[in-house]
């Protein structure tokens, strides 16, 4: 679909106001049912058993005794399930999700049983005797990509990778233009150096959960927490050869997921041991599963060339990339590279990334996926120049910073962008002159984000006494069915508190694409405007109907059909509850859709800063103050907007001072818990502040920009930046954990 | 005629050129034309491309048109968190 | 291996059940109470997903024994509100955005209450050093914080 409707620069009523969300209620009181909440009668547990190794061939599964045990029902491995042929795709997913031949990662999954209690099915799992042949294994990216290092898979590298690499470098990808010799040739200083940064997780406070029930005729219902249900559908039916319109998968509401339920773990497994059990099968991942066997994003490890003329204007701008994205090609190393230098106007600028895999687990989208590794190795580079030359960071951004007309360093030339703006708005910032004490420093870095449309369907239906429903298919993660009602209610011209949308199953709506990529508030809001749009022509053909004159002689005004133009004669005004009372007199029922896949999305750009104390006797940082400075295109239900710029730059925190995934030499993880692997609490915090940009997207009728995700980016380098402007250390290696930085300020 | 600009790794599948010329009026009639001109390049319109006209993304869309002076960019295909 | 009989009281219910030795209370209540307020998200007392409180102390619940309920008063996050009407603290962190996905809410709000019974006019860095043990990962704390703050001033002024 082409969207080249003009965003209309209009006064909005509902648009732009913070009413309360509708599922408030349900989630303060403990109603709300996420995906750990559902039973079924009759229902199993079933659990997963998990190997030990990091790197193992699986030689013999005997899962006799197992079964044995009274109140077993299924047990399954790979051989319950259908190989799959030419979908490498699919094929990974089931892979991981059971594991075949080889164990790839310490926590593959290899095994699962369903007995009538979850302490049952503990005893039997331990009775399911494997036989693993240990394999040597690797886990770090630079050390995977080494020639002779233990090899994963042979055969899966495409036709980008040169020959005579190690077979676990599997995709190369380069970008840019210009010639990057001639480019550091201009320049005053040419920086040279490596930046590493540690796997982290998605760090969800749901673990993955879900309830399946299959019958012997290939009918089946699951119940999950997903980012998508119909992704969860169309996986699980090409793994288990179901049909789609016989497998209909509701979405719970769902505890977080930045990406990471994006895919499937326990979904096929679940739908097996119910077809093998004739019984519900409920399935709850611990704390320790959604760490060792769930997707963490890549770690990397990544050079820059950066040179730069002593009055700030960037000459030329090189990186290369390694990101490893676990056992199975497909780590987000493109987007790294694609999004590596998008926030400058360079005429000499070129990216090459190197997707790894390496014995962890399969990486899954974690918001933003690769670009804030990205950022961070380019974002402190820039400082790290800027500063040596003495100049301001701020002014160094904007006298490179892309504007519209800019050719990026992904190939596009940027339409209205808003990364100036947030500059701007950052400098002028009471922030940027507050003072600072000792041991104190003051960063900031930009970021930037591809905003996603994709796959949509919105039916509205409008009951008899003039009330509203939406029905969408994309769960609620953040606040998107107040999003939905708000411009639905903006749209109709009624109050927010006529509509209630709700979150519809996969049998009762058409394909929706993923929560993901930013893209439910772009998309599925211009689905519902457009689905208001045709409710409000039948109203409109309804009221004609009634005052005996042509459909094209009413409009829609105030939540009202009047009469317009010339030949309309004069009509009291029909409001939407009036001709809702009457709709069985006029034809029936008044329901409006849309169905789309909404292409045309735009980009999104942030500048973050950041004040750090750095403590010079335990290398402790402690973030004193923190604000976002992001365009949101139009900021639908501003509160939330907020949030997701305060959750992602507190994510982008944990990223760069203690999150990390930690490998034993025997390859296992050694920190599969939230009290080793620690994300920020709310004593680690201040507030964090916002200012929301809102230059307009021409690609969306209310000008609305994704912004899920760029919040992520820029926090890595806005606090390297500031730790180096604190305590004079520049740190290339994440996280930033104490030790480490005592260490670099000892050694420095 | 229509100048698409392709990534710097697809240079090998398109005579070490990132800007090709191709005969297309839709998004369709590109990728095919694409894949007929460079059949090196199948490999990665088979994985998946998304294409940027005139700045903005499109990932399936046959029938987006084309305009000759559109600016027309091959992009991997996005996905996200 | 034999079961425990458990008589004790849940938001003022009187409550019997038979649970096994080494069952936690986070799994009486959800798996066999129905009461799944509260909310798992680690089973090792990291998270404070599964807050409730025990004779008015506040506990994860997953680090209590079914067993040790006998004879306790036990508050979840299902009998905060008063029949129709929430609690203060529900009602500011509706009106404050202060929940996104919603999964650590429960628990928040439990600790949160605990905090406020203790001190009704806690400073920010006593609410956030109170609720440290409560992890949020979709909001960066920053409008629960205000709307805890913001509760416990309509509390103070009612009372
Ligand atoms: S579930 Fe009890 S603290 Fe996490
Ligand atoms: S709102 Fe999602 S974890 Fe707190």
């Amino acid at each position: 679909m082409a969207l080249d409707t003009k965003s209309e620069t209009r006064q909005f009523t509902v648009v732009g106001t913070r009413p309360l969300r509708p599922d408030g209620i349900d989630k303060v009181t403990g109603r709300a049912r996420f995906g750990a909440d559902m039973t079924a009668p009759g229902m199993l547990i079933g659990l997963v058993l998990r190997s030990p190794h990091a790197h193992a061939k699986i030689k013999r599964i005997d899962t006799s005794a197992a079964e044995a045990i009274p109140g077993v029902h299924a047990v399954v491995t790979r051989a319950d399930f259908p190989v799959i042929g030419d979908n490498d795709f699919i094929a990974d997913i089931l892979d991981n999700c059971m594991a075949g031949e080889k164990a790839l990662y310490d926590g593959h999954a290899v095994a699962a049983i369903a007995a009538s209690s979850g302490a049952i099915a503990r005893k039997a799992l331990k009775l399911i005797k494997v036989d693993y042949e240990v394999l040597p294994h690797v886990t770090d990216v630079d050390a995977a990509m080494k020639p002779g290092a233990p090899v994963l898979h042979e055969g899966r590298a495409n036709e980008t990778v040169p020959e005579g690499m190690s077979s676990n470098v599997v995709a190369r990808y380069e970008f840019g233009h210009g010639d990057i010799g001639a480019g550091l040739a201009g320049a005053d200083r040419v920086l040279e150096r490596t930046y590493r940064t540690e796997a982290t997780h998605q760090g969800y406070i749901e673990p993955h959960a879900c309830l399946a029930q299959m019958g012997p005729d290939g009918q089946a219902d699951l119940w999950c927490c997903t980012q998508g249900q119909y992704m969860v559908r169309d996986t699980c039916a090409a793994i288990l050869g179901l049909k789609q319109g016989q497998l209909r998968v509701t979405a719970s509401e769902i505890g977080g997921g930045f990406g990471g339920k994006t895919t499937v773990f326990l979904e096929p497994v679940a739908l097996a041991l119910a077809r093998k059990s004739g019984r519900p099968v409920k399935m709850v991942m611990t704390r320790s599963e959604v760490l060792r066997a769930t997707g963490p994003t890549a770690s990397s490890s990544i050079d820059i060339k950066l040179g730069m003329t002593k009055d700030g204007r960037i000459t030329a701008g090189f990186a290369e990339l390694r990101y490893q994205g676990g056992a199975y090609p497909g780590s987000p190393v493109e987007f790294g590279a694609m999004s590596a230098f998008a926030p400058y106007d360079l005429d000499h600028v070129k990216t090459v990334g190197w997707d790894v895999v390496t014995n962890r687990p399969k990486q899954a989208a974690y918001r933003a996926p690769g670009a804030p590794m990205a950022a961070f190795a380019v974002e402190s580079a820039i400082d790290e120049l800027a500063k040596g030359f003495g100049l301001d960071p701020l002014e160094v951004r904007l006298k490179n910073a892309a504007r519209e007309g800019t050719r990026a360093s992904y190939g596009v030339t940027y339409p209205a962008i808003g990364l100036e703006a947030t500059l701007r708005r950052a400098k002028d910032h009471p922030h940027w002159t507050a003072p600072l004490g000792s041991n104190q420093g003051r960063g900031v870095a930009c970021g930037f984000w591809f905003n996603f449309g994709g796959n949509t369907c919105v039916s509205m239906n409008i009951a008899p006494d003039g009330t509203v429903n939406v029905i969408e298919g994309n769960p609620d993660i953040g606040g998107s069915r107040a999003s939905m009602s708000m411009m639905a209610a903006e749209e109709l011209g009624i109050s927010y508190d006529q509509v209630r949308t709700v979150i519809a199953d996969t049998a009762s709506l058409g394909l929706n694409d993923v929560t993901d990529g930013s893209r439910v508030t772009f998309a599925v809001g211009l689905a519902t405007i457009e689905a208001a749009r045709d409710a409000k022509r039948e109203m409109c053909k309804r009221a004609a109907m009634v005052w005996g004159i042509e459909e094209d002689a009413v409009e829609w005004k105030d939540g009202a059909a009047h009469p317009a133009g010339p030949n309309a004669g004069s009509h009291p005004p029909m409001t939407l509850a009036e001709i809702a009372a009457i709709a069985s007199n006029t034809g029936g029922p008044i329901a409006g859709h849309y169905e789309v896949n909404a292409e045309g999305a735009g980009v999104s750009f942030a500048t973050h800063m950041v004040d750090t104390e750095v403590d010079p006797e335990t290398g402790a940082v402690k973030i004193l103050r923190y604000t976002v400075f992001q365009d949101a295109g139009k900021a639908v239900h501003p509160a939330y907007v907020e949030g997701q710029f305060q959750g992602g730059a507190v994510q982008g925190i944990g990223w760069a001072l203690n999150e990390e995934y930690i490998y034993g030499a025997d390859g296992t993880l050694q920190n599969a818990g939230f009290l080793d692997y620690r994300i920020p609490v709310a004593s680690d915090l201040p507030m964090i502040d916002t200012v929301i940009l809102e230059i307009p997207n021409p690609g969306h009728p209310y000008g609305v920009r994704g912004v899920g995700e760029t919040s992520i980016v820029p926090p890595l380098a806005t606090i390297a930046n500031a730790v180096s402007a604190a305590s004079g250390v520049r740190m290339a290696d994440l996280p930033m954990s104490p030790p480490k930085v005592l260490a670099a300020i000892k050694g420095a | 005629m229509v100048k698409v600009r392709v990534w710097g790794s697809l240079a090998a599948a398109t005579e070490d050129r990132t800007e090709v010329e191709v005969d297309a009026t839709t998004l369709r009639e590109l990728l095919d034309a694409l894949a007929a001109r460079y059949p090196a390049l199948r490999p990665q319109l088979d994985r998946g491309v998304s294409v940027a006209i005139d700045g903005k993304v499109y990932n399936d869309s046959w029938f987006q048109p084309i305009r000759e002076d559109s600016e027309v960019v091959l992009l991997a295909r996005l996905k996200g968190g | 291996m034999s079961r425990i009989h458990v008589t004790t009281t849940i938001n003022g219910d009187p409550v019997e059940y038979l649970c096994d030795p080494e069952e936690t209370l986070l799994d009486v209540l959800r798996d066999r109470l129905g009461l799944t307020g509260s909310k798992e998200g680690c089973g090792t007392g990291d998270c404070g997903a599964c807050s409730v409180t025990m004779n008015g102390r506040l506990v994860c619940s997953c680090l209590v024994l079914g067993a040790e309920a006998e004879g306790a008063q036990i508050a979840t996050i299902e009998g905060m509100a008063k029949g129709e009407t929430l609690h203060p603290l529900q009602r500011k962190f509706i009106e404050h955005a202060a929940l996104q996905c919603g999964i650590c809410t429960p628990g928040i709000l439990v600790a949160a209450k605990s905090l406020l019974e203790r001190n009704p006019d806690p400073t920010e860095e006593e609410a956030r050093y109170w609720l440290a043990g409560n992890l949020c990962r979709c909001t960066g704390y920053d409008k629960i914080i205000r709307a805890v703050m913001d509760a416990a001033a309509e509390m103070r002024e009612a009372s």
